[in-house]
């Protein structure tokens, strides 16, 4: 070694793997403008299809003329459920183990539901045309609250269903019913509540809200007749399960399916399942044997595809005097719409709900689920929210603020005392989750001494003593949040799709000049994985991450996976990633060996390179034994460097955080002010910093608008008034807060790399921290629970309740 | 999204749009900077069969002051409005109402007289006109007439303009040097239609009130002049007592819509504080 | 419905073409040109990921019929790139600061920031966000778009980039 040797830290530095600040490689063509989103795409002969869709939430349909649309010129055809009964398409099966209409079949059940779908030469004659399909409805009684689903009387939703008692989970109790779940030990739980010496107990509601990626949902369908062969261009955060699905139900076999999902513009849970939109362009691909694109507009993405949240728990906490959870209870019942169309793993169908005895030590604790239909649009998991976490995460960060109030405990110190310990791990929770690793109480004192909340809280009681005494018409509220989630979805004992396990895939294949490629089964909807997977390869294989291409998307040459969503693609492809890279590593130290004529075990790894023990001037780096892996392999060993790895986890991971947010509340006039968030993040070993920065800055935001604003609002009559921009509520670049990020470091112990994701932590965590924080505004003038979204003329609402406004 | 069919025309004076407009009647609709008629073309809501384009018309660009007025020509947009330096100094309420309009891009092509002659009861502008006692020039084929914009709005979309007229200006009686402005707006969002917006005019001397003017937006069906709550604040020294009770009569004149920004009571009672807020801020920039 | 001829210079090129009046610029761009940079993301005029910069203005190009824009200049993401295809001050601005993750917005959001400081040479972080209020994203919570845009402008106006910490 000599002083122009670079160094172990520096070749590492050149890398560009785990832990730096890795520029983005799929920047270069979307600041140019080179994306290439699914209406990008353009065949010879494509044809555009657009919906008639059923103005009415709940109604018979009587007729549907399709002359008048078919008579106008450039339409190649109109299809209604008649037309695909003929090919046994006219229902299809949800990943929830429910069937749903892909076209209306007798009757709409819910405002907006597609009817006919016009296939046209170009997309203004197809919307034309879409306006002249005329429909006869006979309207029914509608019902559009869950809590009224199944009283004796409620309209019946599902005739389709009417004598089946056996749901896809169980028994139905009601005509409205689809299924009971239940979790945790309720002899024990209730006995809790009995003896408990301080209870609390809240209905807590999550609104309907919507994951509105800026892309909506659409396709491309090209069904070759010669070759009885689909190629399916979309926007599908699964592209293998959509091959299957679709394989399923159209009866093509699934080697005669190309799924392709090229670039994504936003996914958030969006765009898991299979819409009507996509079934519909492949039968119109079949009948009219020329490609057919589908694209939908804002009203129809918000109004119709999957919808989020929707939950409406009766949360209860029990506790002793002094301050220590002794019990935590949950009835809910979740509003799936018209149709289950959850995308949930087959055997939960409330999703991972039970994580919501949080990042506390219950000794007891029982939820019980009830999903009802009712005249919404079908669904109910998505939304950045990893499997109802968000959902869970709301309810027990409400619920303890509301018991710290109850034992007049400060909600920091209230959470401190209750946190599992660290000595606790791997911690068994009482709904049988093993979390995997954590150090909460470093993290929670790690935040508020970062927001000095000492000081904050004598702020804040200053504060109110000015406001008793009129100096001020302002409400200074501290929000604090301390969430785990669950994510990384999933161990095969415990999760599957359609009974497709959800392990998860890397293939990777090493060239002879050193670059190399890898293919997965996730695919990136904007979480820069064709920069990050690159990383992990670099820091495992000691190949610049500039060498590496990552490819998703393409089912013909990714390895099966089960894509993308409830942060899932760095706990799983990560670790099929890193297993990948190690069987290659372990290829390269052979060949490496075999070239320096020394045994296995005399070889350490460094860096880049292999290197002989105690004589590191001899050594091979990964690129020379790339080339050598192609002509130079030891006797009996086939040529060639890659490998594939199938992962499947030993467990989920649990990522956790604590956020700190303090807002200034305008009483007059409902406005909330956000002052400062403070969001520290645990997600074990950080791949990319920045790209954390920036998960967690677009989470939060997402938070920022369910908390203060956002729901997919319904009238009496089933009427969605707030399905377009003008009302479903994004911020804009000015109301959006300025987010401080932190973290600490907590690796998960089964991942191979410590990884735990990230995407999603920061809705789960965000929503309840705003929430809580509104809440404290108010909280010292007897207020318990104020209903969330914190919108200004709800919070003008409460304060008018509390005679604030003289 | 996608729009009905229609033809379009392109006239390059008054005479010829407005020509063509009484020769459509209600199969034709004039276009400024479409942002109010284009959106409602692409649901749907409307669907004329004739667009006459105004983008071509000369004349009807502009900004002069003309004696004790500034007349602001009815296709000048937003955009031109906050750059004129003419207008931030006279009537500096034009800058502060149009900069809480929308958001850029619609500013570079929306038109004064766009948010002025539509009738939407969410446009800002209509209460500042009032506010201010503007009056509207418009030109048909019977010829030109003045409106004053406090006659101007009858209901939701209704306004005095009869079919085939065009308005080509604005004529804004110029407020005394020195007076105090605010247009105060609660909104959801940046670019949202107001929960509820003032518009304040004033003048003191003194230290107490010697004129006030007071427009209202989005409570109604169409922008209110709160005349009596104006008339309350006159002589005082817009004290809590005077204001409480000007803000009382000025929500008394409010029926707002019950909509996603709130229901009617919360809407009108946003009413009376921004009105409480514009007071407090045009009294701040009085000047003598 | 009869067709228009219109003519425009798009990125820097005449083009002529024969559409219906009501074809939308955004369609006529992305369907007829194949200039698939600017993106539609909703359908009332509110998302901004159709921008471009038409005669000097930003302009949401789905609220403006492609005979509104007979004789104009138009300048899309795809002409934002320098002659010898070195990127410009924002292109280069986003992606040192991860100011996009999906991308959609991306070259709306360009287009706007173009102009944006071409009326101002030096805007304050505010200034940057009401300046870009026209335009949603929903991927990256906007705080390092501001940091992208104020790269870009650093980097115009010939001064060092000093980056605000988290």
């Amino acid at each position: 070694m000599n002083a122009q040797t670079p160094t172990s830290a520096e070749r590492a530095e050149k890398l560009e793997g785990m832990g730096c600040r890795r520029k983005r490689v799929e920047d270069i063509r979307f600041v140019q403008g080179k994306g290439n989103y699914v209406d990008d795409l353009k065949l010879p002969g494509m044809l555009y299809g657009d919906f008639n869709r059923s103005p009415h939430a709940h109604a018979r349909i009587k007729k549907i003329d399709t002359t008048k649309a078919a008579a106008v010129p450039g339409v190649v055809a109109v299809i209604t459920a008649e037309t695909l009964k003929t090919v046994n398409l006219a229902w299809m099966p949800t990943l929830a183990g429910d069937t749903q209409m892909v076209l209306a079949d007798g009757k709409v059940l819910f405002q907006n539901q597609e009817v006919a779908f016009v296939i046209a030469e170009d997309r203004y004659v197809a919307a034309d045309a879409a306006d002249l399909v005329e429909v006869e409805y006979e309207p029914l009684p509608v019902n559009v609250d869950p809590l009224k689903a199944m009283t004796a009387d409620a309209p019946m939703i599902r005739e389709d269903l009417k004598d089946k008692t056996d749901g896809a989970h169980g028994k139905r109790k009601h005509y409205n019913h689809i299924f009971s779940w239940q979790s945790g030990d309720k002899a024990a739980t209730d006995a809790a509540f009995d003896k408990a010496e301080v209870k609390i107990k809240e209905m807590i509601v999550y609104p309907r809200v919507h994951p509105c990626p800026l892309e909506t949902c659409q396709c491309v369908a090209s069904f070759d007749k010669i070759k009885g062969e689909l190629t399916l261009w979309g926007t599908f955060q699964a592209p293998h399960v959509i091959r299957t699905v679709g394989s399923l139900i159209s009866k093509i076999p699934e080697h005669k399916i190309h799924v392709i999902a090229p670039d994504i513009g936003g996914g958030f849970g969006n765009k898991v399942g299979a819409y009507p939109g996509y079934i519909c362009s492949i039968v119109a691909s079949i009948v009219t044997g020329r490609p057919v694109k589908w694209t939908e507009d804002r009203i129809e993405n918000l109004s119709t595809t999957a919808f989020a949240r929707d939950f409406y728990m009766e949360t209860e906490i029990a506790a002793t005097r002094d301050g220590k959870v002794t019990g935590l209870r949950c009835y809910t019942i979740a509003d799936h719409g018209a149709f289950d169309a959850c995308a949930n793993a087959t055997k939960w169908p409330a999703g991972l709900f039970s994580i919501i005895s949080g990042s506390y030590d219950f000794p007891a604790a029982h939820v019980l689920v009830d999903g009802v239909y009712t005249n919404k649009a079908p669904g109910g998991v998505a939304y950045r929210c990893s499997f109802r976490v968000t959902e869970a995460a709301y309810a027990i960060e409400r619920a303890m603020d509301i018991m710290a109030q109850k034992l007049g405990m400060d909600p920091a110190e209230f959470r401190m005392k209750n946190l599992i310990r660290r000595e606790q791990f791997p911690y068994t929770s009482a709904f049988g989750w093993q979390y995997d690793s954590g150090d909460y109480h470093t993290a929670m004192n790690k935040a508020l001494e970062s927001v000095d909340y000492k000081k904050l809280r004598e702020e804040q009681k200053a504060k109110r003593e000015a406001f008793r005494r009129g100096e001020t018409r302002d409400l200074m509220g501290i929000g604090v949040a301390f969430f785990t989630e669950i994510v990384g979805a999933g161990p095969s004992r415990a999760c599957d799709i359609l009974g497709i396990a959800m392990f998860d895939s890397a293939e990777i294949r090493i060239h002879p000049t050193g670059s190399g490629i890898c293919r997965l089964g996730t695919k990136s909807q904007g979480q820069g994985h064709e920069t990050t997977y690159a990383q992990i390869i670099a820091t495992e294989l000691g190949l610049p991450a500039d060498n590496i291409m990552v490819e998703e998307g393409n089912t013909d040459t990714a390895p099966y996976g089960l894509g993308t969503y409830g942060s899932r693609s760095t706990p799983v492809s990560g670790a099929a990633t890193a297993m990948a890279c190690r069987k290659i590593k372990a290829k390269a130290q052979m060949i490496a060996a075999y070239m320096l004529e020394v045994h296995d075990d005399d070889l350490e790894w460094d860096v880049d390179r292999f290197r002989v023990k105690g004589n590191p001037e001899r050594f091979k780096t990964m690129t020379e034994l790339a080339w050598a892996a192609y002509h130079e392999v030891p006797p009996g060993m086939e040529p060639g460097l890659e490998a594939i790895n199938y992962y499947d986890p030993p467990n989920f991971t649990y990522p956790f955080g604590a956020y700190i947010c303090v807002v200034d509340v305008d009483v007059d006039t409902g406005q909330t002010k956000v002052r400062r968030f403070y969001a520290l993040d645990d997600c074990g070993t950080r791949i990319n910093p920045m790209i954390i920065e920036g998960q967690i800055h677009g989470g939060l935001t997402e938070a920022f608008g369910i908390a203060m604003g956002q729901e997919i609002h319904y009238d009496e009559q089933g009427n969605v008034t707030t399905a377009s921009f003008m009302d479903y509520f994004l911020p804009t670049a000015v109301e959006t807060p300025h987010w401080e990020t932190d973290w600490t470091t907590t690796p998960s112990p089964h991942h191979p790399i410590g990884a735990k994701g990230v995407g999603e932590s920061p809705n789960v965590g965000g929503v309840p921290c705003f929430s809580n924080a509104v809440n404290d505004a108010f909280a010292f003038l007897g207020s318990t629970h104020i209903q969330m979204p914190h919108d200004h003329w709800r919070t003008w609402t409460a304060a008018e309740k509390l005679g604030l406004h003289g | 999204m996608i729009p009905g069919a229609f033809a379009y025309h392109r006239p390059t004076s008054v005479k010829d749009a407005v020509g063509l407009l009484a020769q459509f009647g209600d199969d034709g609709r004039a276009l400024a900077g479409g942002h109010s008629l284009i959106p409602m073309m692409k649901l749907r809501l409307a669907t004329p069969a004739n667009l006459v384009d105004l983008a071509g018309i000369a004349e009807l660009k502009g900004v002069r002051a003309e004696g004790d007025e500034v007349v602001v020509g009815a296709m000048t947009t937003q955009h031109d409005l906050i750059a004129s330096d003419l207008l931030s100094e006279k009537i500096p309420i034009l800058r502060e109402t149009s900069e809480q309009i929308a958001d850029p891009q619609v500013r570079y092509l929306g038109t004064l007289g766009g948010n002025v002659a539509n009738g939407d009861p969410g446009n800002d502008m209509p209460a500042v006109m009032v506010c201010l006692n503007a009056t509207y020039q418009v030109t048909g084929d019977k010829g030109e007439r003045r409106i004053p914009a406090r006659q101007f709005y009858q209901g939701a979309y209704f306004t005095a303009l009869e079919p085939g007229e065009v308005l080509t200006a604005v004529r804004i009686p110029v407020p005394a040097a020195g007076h105090g402005y605010a247009y105060e707006k609660l909104k959801r969002k940046v670019g949202d239609y107001a929960t509820a917006a003032a518009a304040v005019v004033l003048a003191l001397n003194g230290g107490k009130v010697a004129s006030c003017s007071i427009g209202l937006t989005n409570v109604g069906e169409t922008p209110l002049w709160a005349q009596e709550a104006a008339t309350i604040l006159l002589g005082s020294t817009l004290d809590a007592a005077t204001v409480k009770r000007a803000v009382a009569a000025a929500e008394a004149i409010t029926a707002p819509a019950s909509d996603a920004r709130g229901p009617a009571l919360y809407r009108t009672k946003m009413a009376g504080v921004m009105l409480t807020r514009a007071l407090a801020r045009a009294k701040s920039r009085t000047r003598g | 419905m009869a067709k228009s001829h219109i003519t425009m210079t798009v990125n820097g090129k005449t083009i002529e073409a024969l559409v219906e009046p009501r074809t939308l610029l955004i369609h006529f761009l992305r369907d007829q040109q194949n200039i698939t940079g600017p993106h539609i993301g909703c359908e009332t005029s509110h998302c901004g990921a159709c921008t471009v910069d038409l005669d000097g203005k930003s302009v949401k190009s789905c609220t403006v019929f492609a005979v509104q824009a007979n004789g104009t200049d138009v300048r899309t993401i795809e002409g934002m790139a320098n002659p010898d295809g070195t990127l410009h001050a924002l292109q280069e601005g986003f992606r040192e600061m991860h100011g996009l993750q999906c991308g959609f917005c991306t070259p709306g959001m360009i287009m706007r920031a173009y102009r944006l400081l071409q009326e101002n040479k030096n805007p304050t972080e505010q200034e940057i966000r009401y300046g870009i209020s026209g335009n949603l994203c929903r991927c990256t919570g906007y705080q390092n778009i501001v940091k992208a845009i104020q790269f870009a402008a650093a980097k115009l106006n010939g001064v060092a980039f000093q980056e605000a910490a988290e």
